[in-house]
């Protein structure tokens, strides 16, 4: 029987998310004092060999992100990714709103190994009570010193899921429309306003007490080994427990819904789960043993994403969810990229058409050359896997699409 | 200009802009201008009584009365010398009458300064340092400073500012006029001046006369002629009797035009040839029809010194003929044979008379064309002029100059001043941009600024149509009220002969060596219809 | 120097080149349309998009630096298939209408879509939004029924002329050109310089002057020096029939060292007093205070016999010349000359201080 594992969750519930002291009497602030005892290539190794990797969707070494910060950089910043923008993802403001000070200590952190005087954190939208709550946090650690001379600012996105994307959000912060920039440059060398810029997710900050104070070979050896920690994930949709669950990543997928979650509500049979927001593939029952780690789900064609898990029961149309997906997309693509911005009107106006039964097979295979080209041509991740539900389902759910394709020559 | 264009984008890191609109005037270079400034972080002075475009991207923003030019550039002087910002080594090595100068400019402190400029003595600090402490730095300038009583004067200040802070003779630096027409540059080179012939050797010069007269195989006159605002005023004594105007229009772009109509009636013959009939070539005897720019070959030399190809692209309407072949047949008619086969054939003349010319022919000319002076046929051209210090006369003088007010000042019957200048939308007399459809339909009429003050003060809205009178006369005009002016000033385009600025000037008191109108400063009275 | 293989050929380009000049370097084509060489690079139209081995996503070789070792395809299936996608979907938001379009044979995305084989977009299902074009300014046509969203006029507008009149509104396939608040750009602070219709790549952006007059196969384009202030921009009247029917630049700087095909409201759209009724055709004598028309000799010969009666009883000295500073060099040195050594005289000046 699979269990919860809690890093980033430890103080949840158990501490008053409002009070410093609480935070200072469960040891909080010590993995600060401790790292500022290090030299900056030695925290930034330390956080390399505990393979900690990004926890925002990409999954990139969080040490080696900040190894590419020239040392000689008279001006880094720190930038917090809070913008949690995929539909059925709150595991960040879980994770700020039960412990915001751990987030403030992580960040301090990184700004030791970057040298950094200021950080931002870029808050969704459509969280202002997030907002009110950091701004208390950081002027508790302000005027008891807990963050030595690192600043730290809250800015509030403008509910674009797009500057969710690191570079979109550096613009965003920057006063510009949110629009990804093209990489390289990245933003580790030339990041917001234009000066070297560490961009991490609220859950990777939070990562980091923990292994300063446990050491790297403690938080290695937790969960699959090539993505080492637990994954906080998000439970929606048909299933029993639809909470935030804290895991080893070498719990799996059918671990997670059916252990955790409960399974499926109502008697009702599995038909598809959703793994990483949005954008994420559309999982079969055949695959459900796949462990929740990066490369695993990756090496089964599956992004681990945010970690939002969609479940859906036998009675959910694919055709259905993934219209109204695309038209997400269609309402959320910037428009800088060509591929993005027409691809994916043309997306929703197919997947529009095969759901009213229109669509005849040539429309299929169009909608499917459409989004083989998007996933590569794209300038950002959003165009990027924006068409992955639509491939998947393609792939695992074709009777779906097939039997409005029936209905529109009968 | 002493420098070229294209160093106001990347060269220079502070540009002080006097008397100049750019972006209206010179857009390509206000464009340039404004690209250094936004994106390169150059520093950016503005002086100018009406707030232009740049102004409002300035650093510092001078918003100095019409003709206190002088006394604002010897405050900046009066800082730097005072705060030690000059280049002493420049002063030594490369110029003379320092001491004379400064003496002059000591008594300049920014506060008196103030008095007669209206610019807080903070922003004249702020001003002279950043010129003096950014790096190179250009001053660009145009009619703004010259066209007043004491134009010479005002450009002499901005050599000395120039001179004092070593911003000669280097990439970036410079004393850059920009000169408002396409080929006004070419007229001076060419001679078109009654002092000078090509390349500005002096017609009181035996040797360049000798030159001339051994060239040309006839005897020249060795007196200074006179100039244009001279000769009406001669045409109006009766001293003139005939003149052939070519491709000008006095009869707008001269100040007093009641005065410069007298002038012309009162001539016995006057010819005119232009490519329209213009207010001048109404009043001719004979007009002649000319090419334009498109219908013929030839040069023209920009306000960089960069002499340029024109080349024909089309046929002149009906008779009409390039003016180098109507002044042939007609020296050839008045016993005096000119023949030349081309444009070209003429340039080579010009170039073995003009040493600043001599290393060009229109094969070198392809392509990026050449600044003078390009002495000889291996010469690259000169992208900036004193190199390393060197004048031409030797050392660069400084000249002591005073503040003198302008010849009219406001009084209690005529308490505003006016200043008058151009449209980005239209050119000069408006001859052809008038006759361009979208240009005269987007900007139909003249509107004369009014500072929001002002209009409460006379009760003038937006858009009503006023009187507006000097000592000279009158005129209908449309006012438009923006605070883009300083309070008792008002401002008017000249382009349009339907309310044209110069029926107000005056064209008694010149400049007393450039002989330039003060067309920037006159006394005048707003009164509502 | 760096070594990459592209298309299987091993070729060199300089440290620090992108993709996109390696190629161009070595006589490769690679289709762009939003990339400029003057303009901040956007990176968004992906035409340019190539494949790069042990690389899961396509390059947008404008922006992708090029790396040592790199195995470059330009022109895979791929690829090809990729771009004829992009341009589908380009052209599903185009409407189409070469036949009378101003642009027509002076297109990029037209020359694409040829060569590419784009007759019709398979992506046409009612979705093409319609612009109205109802800007009511003299100079500019904006026609967004033809614009492919490359943002080449909103860099243009922002860099060469910083005005900052333009910039993209809306997201998504809804996004569009637009000034502020969607107005019309006379309500902005754009300048007319037409900066943005030189950068265009289709037939969005075009003059008003010129519309209808000659497209770019049927003109010829003559280099000369503008004839308004003294910047002494380069620019290229068109010809059509013995007729100026336009105004384009060259952006080279080897043949428009000032100002780099950058010019000015007038300068681009001020030269149709070219073509005025309002010409001088023929030589004028005035007659009982009328003007006649008069033959070239007869005027001349009077002018002639004037000026010489005027310099026999007067004296030279009361003779003038006003040249000007808006003719030739050529025909300054002529007017001086005529003036010094016909008339006499040096009472020669021009206006040089109005």
């Amino acid at each position: 029987m699979a269990q919860e594992y809690r890093i980033v969750l430890a103080n949840a519930g158990k501490i008053d998310p409002a009070s410093l002291d609480d935070y200072l009497n469960a040891g909080g602030y010590k993995s600060l004092e401790k790292v500022r005892t290090m030299s900056a290539k030695e925290l930034i190794d330390l956080v390399r060999s505990s393979k900690l990797r990004g926890r925002g969707g990409a999954g990139f070494n969080a040490g080696m992100k900040w190894g590419f910060v020239p040392e000689t950089a008279p001006e880094t910043y720190v930038v917090c990714n809070l913008d949690e923008g995929e539909p059925g993802t709150y595991k960040d403001r879980t994770i700020v709103e039960a412990d915001p000070h751990l987030l403030l200590e992580g960040m301090a952190i990184c700004a030791h190994a970057i040298r950094s005087k200021q950080g931002y954190i870029y808050c969704r939208g459509e969280y202002p009570f997030v907002v009110d709550h950091l701004n208390r946090a950081i002027e508790q650690a302000k005027q008891s010193g807990q963050l030595g001379d690192f600043n730290i600012e809250v800015r509030m996105g403008g509910g674009a899921y797009v500057c969710g994307e690191e570079t979109a959000l550096i613009e965003s912060i920057e006063g510009h429309r949110g629009e990804p920039r093209f990489k390289p440059p990245f933003p580790g060398v030339a990041g917001l306003w234009g000066k070297p810029t560490v961009v991490n997710n609220v859950e990777t900050f939070a990562n980091l007490p923990a292994i300063v104070k446990n050491g790297s070979e403690w938080f290695a050896s937790i969960g699959s080994p090539n993505y080492p920690g637990t994954k906080v994930f998000t439970l929606t949709g048909d299933v029993v427990n639809r909470r935030p669950f804290e895991v080893p990543t070498n719990t799996t997928i059918r671990e997670l819904i059916f252990d955790l979650g409960g399974g499926i509500p109502n008697g009702k049979a599995f038909k598809a789960v959703q793994i990483g927001g949005t954008s994420g593939a559309f999982i079969p029952e055949h695959l459900l043993d796949t462990p929740l780690d990066f490369d695993s789900m990756r090496d089964a064609g599956i992004t681990l994403g945010t970690g939002a898990v969609f479940v859906m029961d036998e009675t959910r149309d694919m055709v259905d969810v993934v219209t109204r997906i695309a038209k997400f997309f269609e309402h959320e693509s910037c428009g800088k990229c060509n591929p993005c911005r027409e691809g994916t009107f043309r997306s929703y106006e197919l997947m529009k058409k095969i759901k009213t039964g229109q669509a005849t097979p040539s429309d299929v295979e169009n909608l499917s050359t459409l989004s083989k080209v998007m996933t590569k041509a794209c300038l950002c991740g959003l165009g990027q896997a924006a068409p992955t539900p639509i491939l998947t389902t393609l792939e695992h759910f074709s009777d779906d699409y097939k039997r409005r394709l029936l209905a529109a020559i009968s | 200009m002493t420098n070229s264009i294209g160093e106001l984008e990347k060269d220079s890191r502070c540009i002080f802009v006097i008397g100049s609109n750019p972006t209206d005037n010179h857009p390509v270079i206000g464009m340039k201008i404004k690209k250094n400034v936004l994106y390169n972080g150059a520093k950016l002075i503005v002086a100018d009584a009406r707030y232009t475009d740049l102004a409002s991207i300035a650093d510092v923003y001078l918003p100095h009365l019409p003709g206190s030019d002088v006394a604002l550039l010897n405050a900046m002087m009066n800082v730097i010398i005072a705060e030690g910002l000059a280049d002493q080594a420049f002063i030594e090595e490369n110029t003379e009458g320092y001491e004379e100068m400064a003496k002059v400019v000591s008594s300049y402190t920014p506060e008196y300064a103030e008095t007669i400029t209206g610019v807080p003595a903070d922003d004249i600090r702020k001003a002279a340092r950043l010129y003096a402490q950014s790096g190179p730095a250009a001053i660009c300038y145009a009619m703004g400073l010259t066209q007043h009583s004491t134009g010479t004067d005002n450009v002499k200040s901005v050599c000395n500012l120039a001179m004092l802070t070593g911003n000669l003779g280097r990439p970036g630096t410079g004393v850059d006029p920009l000169r408002g027409q396409n080929n006004v540059q070419g007229a001076c080179d060419m001679g078109g001046l009654p002092n000078v012939y090509t390349g500005y050797q002096a017609v009181t010069n035996e040797a360049a006369r000798a030159k001339f007269e051994e060239a040309w195989q006839v005897k020249l006159p060795d007196q200074n002629g006179l100039t244009l605002t001279e000769t009406i005023n001669k045409a109006h004594h009766g001293d003139i009797k005939a003149l052939f105007v070519l491709g000008e229009n006095p009869m707008m772009s001269d100040p007093d035009l009641h005065h410069v109509e007298a002038a012309l009636k009162h001539l016995d013959f006057l010819v005119v040839e232009d490519i329209f009939l213009t207010e001048t070539a109404q009043l001719a005897d004979v007009v002649l029809p000319g090419a334009c720019f498109a219908e013929k070959d030839g040069t023209f030399s920009n306000t960089e010194r960069r002499v340029q190809r024109v080349r024909k692209a089309a046929s002149a309407p009906g008779q009409a003929r390039p003016d180098w072949e109507i002044l042939c047949d007609l020296a050839t008619r008045m016993g005096y044979p000119m023949s030349y086969a081309s444009s070209e054939e003429i340039f080579k003349e010009i170039t073995s008379l003009t040493p600043s010319y001599a290393g060009m022919t229109y094969a070198r000319l392809e392509g990026k064309g050449l600044q003078w002076p390009c002495p000889t046929i291996e010469h690259p051209g000169t992208p900036y002029l004193h190199k390393d210090g060197k004048f031409s006369r030797g050392k660069g003088a400084f000249s002591a100059i005073e503040y003198k007010p302008p010849f009219e000042l406001p009084d209690e019957e005529y308490p505003i001043v006016l200043t008058t200048g151009r449209s980005l939308f239209h050119y000069h007399t408006g001859t052809m941009t008038r006759r361009c459809q979208a240009l005269d339909e987007h900007v139909p009429e003249a509107k004369l600024e009014v500072h929001p003050e002002l209009a409460d003060k006379l009760s003038i809205i937006e858009g009503e149509r006023v009187r507006l009178s000097t000592r000279r006369g009158s005129i209908e005009i449309t006012a438009h009220v923006t605070e883009r002016i300083v309070p008792n000033v008002v401002f008017m385009p000249f382009h349009f002969t339907e309310a044209a600025a110069n029926w107000l000037t005056q064209s008694d008191l010149l400049d007393p060596v450039a002989k330039i109108p003060e067309y920037k400063v006159s006394a005048a009275r707003i009164e509502k219809l | 120097m760096i070594r990459l293989t592209i298309n299987g050929r091993e070729v060199e380009a300089p440290r620090g080149s992108t993709l996109l000049q390696a190629c161009q370097l070595n006589g490769i084509e690679i289709p762009t349309l939003c990339y400029d060489p003057d303009l901040r690079l956007a990176g968004s139209c992906r035409m340019c998009i190539v494949e790069c081995k042990n690389r899961p996503l396509f390059l947008a070789s404008c922006v992708a630096p090029a790396e040592e070792g790199m195995v470059i395809e330009t022109h895979s299936d791929q690829i090809m298939q990729a771009r004829r996608v992009i341009l589908e979907l380009l052209a599903a938001r185009h409407d189409f209408s070469c036949q009378t379009c101003d642009k027509n044979g002076d297109c990029t995305f037209q020359d694409y879509c040829y060569e590419y084989g784009i007759k019709e977009s398979s992506f046409e299902d009612g979705g093409r939004r319609i612009y109205t074009v109802d800007d009511p300014n003299p100079f500019l046509e904006r026609d967004y029924n033809k614009c492919i969203m490359c943002t080449r006029c909103v860099r243009a507008c922002e860099e060469i002329t910083v005005a900052r009149a333009i910039n993209v509104e809306n997201r998504g396939h809804h996004s569009k050109i637009a000034v502020a608040f969607d107005g019309y750009l006379e309500d902005s602070p754009c300048v007319f310089c037409g900066q943005c219709v030189m950068v265009c790549p289709t037939g969005a952006l075009t003059s008003k002057v010129s519309a209808g007059q000659g497209r770019a196969f049927e003109v010829d384009r003559v280099l000369t020096t503008c004839t308004y202030c003294g910047t002494g921009c380069t620019l290229e009247l068109n010809v059509k029939d013995d007729r100026v029917v336009g105004v384009s630049s060259n952006r080279e700087e080897e043949w428009s060292p000032v100002n780099k095909g950058a010019l000015c409201v007038k300068g681009r759209f001020g030269w149709d007093f070219i073509n005025s009724p309002d010409r001088l055709t023929t030589p004028l004598i005035k007659e009982n205070g009328e003007f006649r028309e008069a033959s070239w000799d007869e005027a001349l010969d009077l002018v002639a016999q004037r000026l010489q009666e005027v310099k026999d009883q007067h004296g030279p000295d009361s003779l003038a010349m006003f040249t000007s500073a808006r003719v030739t060099n050529e025909e300054n040195y002529l007017a001086q000359k005529f003036t010094r050594a016909v008339l006499g005289t040096n009472n020669v000046d021009h206006c040089a201080r109005l």
